[in-house]
């Protein structure tokens, strides 16, 4: 076969392929919060928010390290053995204490990154998560991790929704945007 | 014929998302084919704002930059 012959594909059908596509969109997004540090947390309620201002039914489904950014800022230590209680003395919850995943510099990071975002007037994690509970976006702690990790209901903070699982999560998750972060 | 602003924003200084979470914020109490402006100084909230016109359905009638502020105008979608 000659170059000449072959058949172009149908560039006009190709062109609209994708407007289609968008026509029908995610109406819902959900998003499994597992990492605890300020650098993931921050993204998640960026588009926890967004997503909420964009119209879609928006969920956070907060697990394993994700569970620790919730717990209330007074909270020291938590946990009923001492494991449990090692843990949270290793790894303090609440917004003002989350550590960077990367150049932490025992807390240094953190407190440049967000004089940084003061400077440039980024809204903080714990603003977005009040924003985020105002607009209406499920904020779901994991039961099974709450358990696991010596975390009561009355250790994390106000605004969340009932403790959840696995089935909670994913049936939510169907047919929507899904993220793990 | 004059155009009539239901609301204006000052989202000048805002970084992303916070201008587009008060744009949607403020939109909800807006009537069917009301208008709203903004003021803003991110330049992400340029594609943003179309983006989320796009995406919700409420047209933006004009997005135009003036020095280092950019102004929006998104109609309220009829119901």
């Amino acid at each position: 076969m000659s170059v000449n012959t072959i058949e172009k594909p149908p560039l006009a059908q190709l062109a609209e392929q994708p407007a289609e596509k968008k026509a029908e969109q995610a109406e819902k997004l959900v998003i499994f919060a597992w990492s605890g540090e300020l650098d993931k947390i921050w993204p998640t309620l960026i588009l926890a928010t967004t997503g909420a201002a964009m119209g879609k039914e928006t969920t956070v489904f907060f697990t394993f390290w994700g569970l620790f950014p919730l717990v209330k800022n007074q909270v020291r230590i938590t946990g009923e053995n001492w494991m449990q209680k090692m843990l949270s003395t290793m790894n303090r919850g609440g917004d003002q204490h989350l550590k960077l995943s990367k150049m932490n510099f025992a807390g240094a990071g953190p407190a440049m990154m967000s004089h940084l975002a003061k400077e440039h007037h980024v809204a903080s994690p714990h603003e977005l998560m009040e924003a985020a509970k105002e607009m209406g976006v499920h904020l779901i702690p994991c039961q099974m991790t709450m358990d696991l990790l010596g975390l009561k209901r009355e250790d994390l903070i106000d605004g969340l929704e009932e403790p959840a699982g696995a089935t909670t999560a994913l049936a939510e998750a169907q047919g929507a945007i899904t993220l793990f972060i | 014929m004059s155009i009539t602003i239901a609301v204006t924003l000052d989202l000048k200084g805002l970084s992303c998302p916070m201008p587009i979470i008060k744009t949607a914020k403020a939109m909800k109490t807006l009537a069917p084919g009301e208008l709203l402006e903004a003021y803003a100084t991110d330049p992400g909230s340029v594609p943003d704002f179309q983006a989320w016109a796009k995406t919700t359905g409420n047209p933006l009638v004009e997005s135009t930059q003036l020095g280092g502020v950019f102004h929006f105008i998104l109609k309220k979608k009829e119901m």
